[in-house]
């Protein structure tokens, strides 16, 4: 396994976002000419609950060291409840991963509306502090998974 | 409660109350664990005939399907069944019914304080005859018998949850208890001493406590597993045969989305996978295939232990979904198959719950 945790390395954190809040959040983020970080990868989504988890796993055993999921504020989504079903399913699959001894962190959920640039800029940048802390993913060069 | 004093050992009191609702026309069909006397070997019966029940062994310690996925495309074929059930297959078919795939209309469920079932392979070894007898000695007293499924060992819902009957069996004889009225009304008329009484605490306190001492060490035994390297170590001999959802009784989906296309790869997927890592594993995607299932079911899990039973290659999967199933279920104090009416944890929500689980 590689443990280059303090490499200064540009994480890949393979983002999935809600057309309606977060992508909109990470276009006005780009417009208002606030810096994030280009460890963030895009995914524009209809609806967070979209996601089924297994495409979050799928992320993170790819390879990805992190997996951001941005959905609307609880009580914002555009189709009115998409939202709870995701923190649900989020809250699962994170307790997978700790009762597995899976490094859980590497999972990330954030409500991120679409007038919040500035709060989408914010995230990804500690976001990606805290994965540059972690390190890579061990899951980028393990074989047998 | 009301119950009814069984003269006989269970079975065949079982078994004479199976026949009486056969020929008294109450039921069009029974389902139950069936034993052939002459060659011994089982399998999971339905029976309309009530003469079929001499090869009846409703409380056979065994599984070779769980019931309750057996159970569920019959229960809604309109007939009137009487089902046989162990408890976690009773848990198994009412996670269904949730899915609606199963209905409780026009179903009578009897089911007992389960002392556990032995594997399948005890079965194909022929070890069976020489345990059973021994297994009822052994349960009466509320002492685990050896040899059982590792679930079944570490088993703490082995008291039914939700049956329309259900069966105690004690040092101090059997009893019969009748939970609802279609219980008492499908009941009338059968012969046997009717009593106000429960199910032994004290038996079923025993029960529990060498059961919690066991589910103790199999989760103890499972944490060398945890972790990237423990998982790869553990499914890395997974055949990727897939039989550990088909044989369960929560996966009901016919087209199972890891079957489908999705997953299908083609040329340019295994080229870009060799170039980022060097190597592949084949078959692909054993643990995302065990990681999703977990987030797709985990939290329905009755840990009856069919998974385990049948992998090939015994990778103790059942013990993994016990043990992460009552994590997630935990986060919404939810506990699988113990009311019909209880919605699947994830079908719901609450506006204000989980605080900042980023």
């Amino acid at each position: 396994m590689i443990s280059d945790k303090h490499d200064d390395f540009t994480p890949r954190i393979t983002s999935f976002l809600c057309k309606w809040c977060s992508y909109t959040g990470a276009d006005l983020a780009g417009t208002n000419r606030l810096q994030y970080p280009t460890s963030i990868i895009p995914i524009q989504v209809m609806c967070s609950s979209r996601v089924d988890p297994v495409f979050l796993i799928k992320a993170f055993l790819s390879g990805s060291d992190g997996v951001l999921m941005g959905g609307c504020h609880p009580g914002d989504c555009h189709y009115e409840t998409g939202n709870y079903h995701t923190r649900r399913r989020f809250a699962i699959l994170k307790e997978i991963f700790d009762s597995l001894g899976l490094e859980s962190d590497r999972l990330k959920l954030s409500w991120i509306s679409a007038s919040e640039g500035p709060k989408f800029a914010q995230v990804s940048n500690e976001y990606t502090e805290q994965i540059r802390k972690m390190g890579k993913n061990p899951t980028r060069k393990s074989v047998f998974l | 409660m009301n119950s009814i004093v069984m003269k006989q050992d269970a079975s065949t009191a079982i078994r004479e109350l199976l026949a009486y609702l056969l020929s008294s026309g109450r039921v069009d069909a029974v389902l139950t664990m069936r034993q052939v006397p002459e060659t011994g070997s089982c399998d999971l019966g339905l029976i309309t005939d009530p003469s079929g029940m001499v090869e009846a062994e409703p409380f056979l310690p065994v599984m070779t399907a769980n019931a309750g996925q057996a159970l569920s495309s019959i229960s809604m074929s309109g007939k009137r069944i009487a089902a046989v059930l162990k408890p976690c297959e009773l848990r198994g078919f009412t996670e269904r019914v949730k899915r609606e795939q199963g209905s409780f209309d026009n179903l009578l469920t009897i089911s007992s304080i389960c002392g556990g079932v032995f594997p399948l392979e005890k079965v194909i070894s022929g070890d069976l005859e020489k345990l059973v007898p021994r297994y009822i000695e052994k349960t009466a007293r509320a002492e685990a018998p050896r040899g059982l499924r590792e679930t079944c060992k570490a088993c703490e819902e082995f008291v039914p949850m939700n049956a329309d009957i259900s069966v105690s069996v004690t040092e101090h004889g059997s009893l019969m208890h009748l939970h609802s009225d279609r219980a008492e009304e499908y009941t009338e008329g059968f012969e046997g001493e009717r009593i106000e009484a429960r199910a032994d605490q004290s038996h079923i306190d025993r029960m529990m406590k060498s059961r919690s001492a066991a589910k103790g060490k199999l989760f103890q035994s499972l944490e060398k597993s945890s972790g990237l390297d423990g998982l790869v170590d553990l499914f890395g001999k997974c055949v990727g045969c897939h039989g550990c959802s088909r044989v369960c009784p929560i996966c009901y989906c016919q087209h199972c989305d890891f079957e489908s296309i999705n997953f299908d790869y083609n040329q340019p997927y295994f080229q870009e996978s060799l170039e980022a890592r060097g190597a592949l594993r084949l078959p692909p995607d054993t643990i995302l295939f065990q990681l999703g299932r977990l987030t797709h079911m985990s939290f329905s899990c009755v840990g009856c232990g069919m998974c385990s039973d049948v992998c090939p290659v015994s990778i103790p999967v059942a013990g993994i979904f016990k043990k992460t199933g009552e994590r997630t279920a935990g986060l919404f104090d939810y506990v699988p198959g113990r009311d019909s009416e209880e919605p699947i944890p994830v079908m719901v929500f609450k506006e204000e719950e989980l605080g900042d689980i980023g």
